[in-house]
């Protein structure tokens, strides 16, 4: 079975008008000269059945118009040259989304407060089905998402690819690293124990060094003066609800910027000119032309 | 860049994309095949590496060692690199907040269009140069350890406070003779020269800068440990 023939009709790649699908289907000549036999019912019924995703489709598609922006989407063209480097964005995403879904089982077992976080904790590792195994993937999934969005961020430096028309989408990318960083150090506390207690009372006091807002800034993580029993749930809040909810809308808006804008080619790459057709400058000026003659 | 660099891009990348494939199945199958890696190593990094968890926390004691996770240690081993008191907040909020406006501004400055690795000396050199230093921190951080003795003959009557500092982890930001860090505390071994008794006493209490506070220890230990600190001389 071709791969096409499993994607419903409205999500397939649009024809270009040179290569319609005259005679490659069901072509309605053949219906005039032999109609064929009546289908039994239960032919009706698997027909009906196979159309189903399409009709569905099709239903969402005449009320939101959506199918043309996936097939636009899916179909556009990635330039020519790219390689395993452009894939560090998307494994980016991914092992965020791995955090995103360990996370929330997390969230379902454990207690913010600084009298049950550590209880929770050993709850979670101990009696809960696979918990420790959850628990890791978040504890590491966080080490491999620092890694590889350290990596894209490498590639993208080294590719000149925030230069024009692409530098929103850098300024984008260097936030979310930033919040990504944030998340991190939010996140060390939580298991409450010596190491992250520590580590986080050093950290808010790094924070309070800054210059005007750094006092601030620490008594914001703190939620007060010293390092209390509300600062726990504070970071907890600021870790699964704040934070993320801005890294998704910041995801939203970059992924948005790179279908827009098109992935760069590998920057060592010359696109061939088309020897015999005229230059491509020269060829919009020709069109401009067509609309108005040029006035004399 | 100019107008008609950006033009002259523009042109060049329409060549590039003509030339390229579609985006399904090409480029997914690839990052398809890399979100499969990702999940197979954070996988196998739970199953070897476990989530073990350490003692529970006590804001009264001891024994601990204040270390963030490995990929926060370039910037606290900034700290330590930078010694003098008065450049602390240089190193705490400075420098990362000149690294970050620089690395958020980096399209806005760099306009040229040359895009090749090869043919921008000064940005591909400073990028290197960047990974290197932030590796040979994050190294530094990870091998420096916080030792868990201090090899210094002291009198009888200052055995207690010396295992107070011992247990309370002062070693992992302080010298101590040959023993501790040296930084991003003060190095201690002479540290009754630079301020007398009352003074310990108090920054341990209150925690100047970013060192914490420790005025939950009880206040046997607390004085214990002012007493070994103020015959340091």
């Amino acid at each position: 079975m071709k791969l096409g023939s499993i994607i419903p009709a409205p999500l397939r790649k649009p024809a270009k008008p040179g290569e319609s699908d005259a005679g490659k289907g069901a072509a309605p000549a053949d219906l005039k000269i032999s109609p064929p036999e009546r289908p039994s019912d239960a032919q009706r019924l698997g027909e009906r059945a196979t159309e189903a995703p399409a009709d569905v489709l099709a239903w969402v598609d005449q009320r939101t118009a959506a199918s043309g922006l996936l097939t636009g989407m899916l179909y556009r063209k990635v330039p020519k040259g790219t390689n395993w480097f452009y894939t560090l964005g998307s494994a980016t995403l991914f092992a965020f989304i791995v955090q995103t879904v360990t996370g929330v089982f997390l969230a379902m077992f454990y207690t913010p407060s600084a009298t049950q976080a550590y209880a929770s904790i050993t709850h979670i590792n101990n009696d809960v089905f696979l918990g420790q195994f959850v628990h890791g993937m978040h504890k590491w999934g966080s080490s491999v998402m620092v890694i590889l969005i350290f990596l894209h961020m490498a590639r993208t430096f080294f590719f000149g690819a925030y230069k024009y028309p692409r530098e929103l989408n850098w300024v984008i990318g260097v936030v979310l690293l930033i919040l990504t960083m944030t998340m991190a150090f939010t996140g060390y506390l939580l298991p409450f124990d010596q190491r992250s207690f520590w580590a986080s009372v050093v950290g808010i006091n790094i924070n309070g060094t800054g210059p005007v807002v750094g006092p601030y800034l620490s008594d914001f993580l703190r939620a007060g003066p010293e390092f209390g029993a509300t600062t726990l749930a504070r970071f907890y809040a600021v870790h699964m609800l704040l934070i993320p909810g801005a890294i998704i809308a910041l995801i939203g808006a970059h992924l948005y910027l790179v279908a827009k804008l098109g992935t760069t080619a590998p920057p060592w790459l010359r696109g061939e000119r088309p020897k015999v057709a005229a230059p491509v400058s020269q060829l919009d000026a020709g069109v401009e032309g067509d609309g108005a003659p040029p006035a004399r | 860049m100019k107008p008609a660099d950006k033009q002259a891009y523009l042109e060049e990348y329409e060549l590039l994309k003509k030339k390229g494939k579609p985006f399904f199945p090409y480029a997914v199958l690839k990052d398809s095949a890399m979100a499969l890696i990702v999940v197979a190593v954070i996988v196998a990094m739970s199953i070897v590496l476990g989530a073990e968890q350490g003692p529970k926390a006590d804001p009264t004691t001891t024994s601990y060692v204040p270390r963030p996770e490995w990929y926060f240690f370039f910037l606290f081993e900034l700290l330590r690199v930078i010694k003098p008191p008065e450049l602390v907040p240089l190193a705490t909020v400075g420098i990362p907040t000149i690294c970050m406006a620089l690395l958020l501004l980096l399209p806005f400055y760099d306009r040229r269009p040359e895009r090749r690795p090869g043919r921008r000396p000064i940005a591909t050199t400073a990028g290197l140069l960047t990974i290197v230093a932030i590796a040979y921190l994050t190294y530094l951080g990870a091998t420096g350890g916080s030792p868990t003795e201090i090899e210094m003959e002291v009198a009888p009557r200052y055995e207690a406070g010396k295992e107070v500092v011992v247990g309370t982890g002062c070693l992992a930001c302080h010298k101590l003779g040959e023993n501790g860090n040296d930084g991003p505390g003060t190095e201690l071994t002479h540290i009754a020269q630079l301020i007398p008794r009352a003074s310990i006493l108090r920054s341990v209490e209150i925690g100047p800068g970013i060192m914490p506070s420790f005025r939950d220890l009880p206040p046997k230990k607390l004085n214990e440990l002012a007493d070994f600190l103020a015959s340091l001389d």
